[in-house]
């Protein structure tokens, strides 16, 4: 499904603002598993996903999705394989466009756009069908511009753009984090759903540990460019916070430090 | 007050609209800052004068205008896409190339084209009297280009560019190459100031190498004063703003020259027009704060 074969990824090499931010990760993904992500500040999560979505090519290594080898294949020619929700709500949609025009552009994702109509009455009644299932009442404003929806809403609409178009894997950097708590809690709720409907391989980085427990199928733990834990099936059942944070200052020599972290406890 | 006091500011607005429509195009739709306009606009009339005067059809003429500023804009594309130049110096370069290639293509600064047949011919049938027939011909010109944009941006490919203006980073990640999208809306966009610059070539009965100084600010005005005439964003209504921005500019110009105002300050006023609609929510609340401040300095 997902292969990274021996990835690194050195910013700025051989000046003296050097930063190796992934070093040699190796990691595979089965079709429809669902990786939470956790680490500290700096230690590559979101190098690893901008990697995986093609914003930053690998220095070395390899990457492959779907039998598909994508090393060095840039973002726009990996959408088909790859879609991704940012941690801001204001980055995965167009503000000055309406719902259902992000919408068109979202459900022909990778397609070969032409002359035709882009909000047709046909498609207008496959967003409204999507657009239900998160029960906001988003399926009765489709002509409103996105720049009037709130975060919550906006970063809601980003998941079903996201997902209107199965894709192979799906990224989530964070999505709730710049949300209030209700609201995030929300979105989560409104991820397993649409993660389950479509039984989506998914990579979720996030800074809620409960979060990284209590969704998903497998959690990893990176620390300084390097996956440092890797649990999944029973082991990560009987898992509670405490376990995974005093695993973690075992494998990694120091404690888990995250801004986001402490401030969520 | 004549009648052609009335029907020439309409007739210039008009054709100096479908210029002001290509930078729409890119100034709000695409955000992207195009100066290449300075030299597109003329391009588009040395195009059509030289093939007029060499006997060629004036339709053809205006059509390889056309396509001579779309050449333009994919020019400044490839150069702030591929080379990675900034969008404003891109304009700016090929604007100054294009300097040298009008005057290549014209072999002198100035073609005059009285007597020469012109567009305006294939409306001689009717019957109308000249300065009808040119606003008539204006009228049909400009609104065909408004709703052909209107029509283009709702379709998919439309879309992208909309998006490629609003949220590049968005829009790739759903598999569009901006890099595509940033040339097409500069080709588009220049094709339309190079047709918009053959007609009025065509009208004015000559053509100029420095006829395109300064178009990019009335353009820019243009679509300014539209916006404070017709306040929808929406795309229809912004269109139609634009070439009604346009015919006011040319209104207010032609006040102005009436009440003896020197044709040299022209400019000048221009882009105080433009700064100071540009600048005014900046001056307002700059102000807004100091009076805020001072209030609370007296308490």
């Amino acid at each position: 499904m997902l292969k990274l074969k021996n990835a690194k990824k050195v910013f700025n090499p051989d000046t003296i603002n050097e930063k190796v931010a992934l070093k040699e990760i190796d990691l595979k993904m089965e079709l429809g598993e669902f990786i939470t992500v956790i680490g500290s500040n700096g230690a590559g999560k979101s190098t690893l996903l901008n990697a995986i979505a093609g914003n930053h090519q690998l220095t070395t290594g390899e990457i492959i999705i779907d039998g598909q080898n994508l090393t060095g294949v840039p973002d726009y020619d990996r959408a088909h394989l790859v879609s991704r929700v940012f941690q801001d709500p204001l980055q995965g949609t167009a503000a000055s466009m309406t719902i259902a025009e992000n919408l068109v552009l979202a459900l022909r994702r990778s397609g070969k756009l032409n002359l035709s109509t882009g909000v047709t009455d046909k498609r207008r009644e496959i967003f409204k069908d999507e657009l239900s299932i998160l029960n906001l009442g988003l399926e009765d404003r489709l002509d409103d511009k996105v720049g009037l929806l709130s975060g919550g809403q906006r970063q809601a609409l980003t998941l079903v753009m996201a997902t209107i178009q199965e894709p192979s894997i799906l990224l989530l950097d964070e999505h709730t984090a710049a949300l209030d708590p209700k609201t995030a809690e929300k979105i989560v709720n409104i991820t397993k759903e649409i993660v389950s409907h479509h039984n989506l391989t998914t990579v979720m980085v996030t800074h809620d540990l409960d979060h990284a427990l209590e969704l998903g199928t497998r959690t990893i733990m990176m620390d300084n460019g390097r996956i440092v834990l890797d649990v999944e099936d029973e082991e990560r059942r009987d898992m509670t916070i405490d376990d995974l944070l005093e695993k973690f200052a075992k494998v990694s020599g120091h404690e888990l430090t995250n801004d986001r972290i402490l401030l969520a406890q | 007050m004549s009648l052609s006091m009335l029907v020439d500011p309409i007739t210039q607005g008009l054709v100096y609209g479908i210029m002001a429509l290509g930078v729409y195009l890119t100034f709000r739709i695409l955000d992207f800052p195009d100066l290449t306009v300075d030299g597109s606009f003329p391009l588009g009339a040395a195009v059509a004068a030289r093939l007029i005067v060499a006997g060629v059809s004036p339709l053809l003429a205006t059509i390889a205008a056309i396509f001579g500023g779309m050449i333009a804009g994919v020019i400044t594309g490839i150069l702030n896409t591929k080379l990675k130049i900034t969008g404003l110096l891109s304009g700016i370069l090929t604007m100054t190339a294009l300097y040298s290639i009008n005057l290549r293509i014209m072999g002198r600064a100035n073609i005059p084209l009285l007597g020469e047949s012109t567009i305006f011919d294939l409306l001689e049938p009717l019957g109308l009297s000249s300065d009808i027939s040119i606003l008539i011909a204006f009228l049909f010109v400009s609104l065909l280009a408004k709703f052909i944009i209107d029509w283009f941006l709702q379709t998919e490919l439309g879309l992208a560019l909309r998006a490629t203006g609003d949220n590049k980073e968005m829009i790739r990640s759903l598999g569009v190459n901006t890099d595509n999208t940033v040339i097409l809306g500069l080709a588009l966009s220049n094709g339309l100031v190079a047709l918009s610059g053959s007609l009025v070539a065509q009208y004015q009965g000559f053509t100029d190498v420095k006829m395109g100084i300064g178009m990019i600010v009335i353009g820019l005005a243009s679509v300014i004063i539209g916006e404070a005439v017709i306040k929808n964003d929406q795309i229809k209504w912004a269109t139609l703003g634009v070439l009604l921005g346009s015919i006011v500019y040319r209104s207010v110009i032609t006040v102005a020259l009436r009440m003896n105002l020197n044709p040299n300050d022209l400019k000048l006023i221009t882009a105080l027009l433009v700064i100071g609609a540009l600048g005014a929510p900046a001056i307002r609340s700059k102000l807004d704060n100091t009076l805020l401040a001072g209030g609370e300095e007296k308490c």
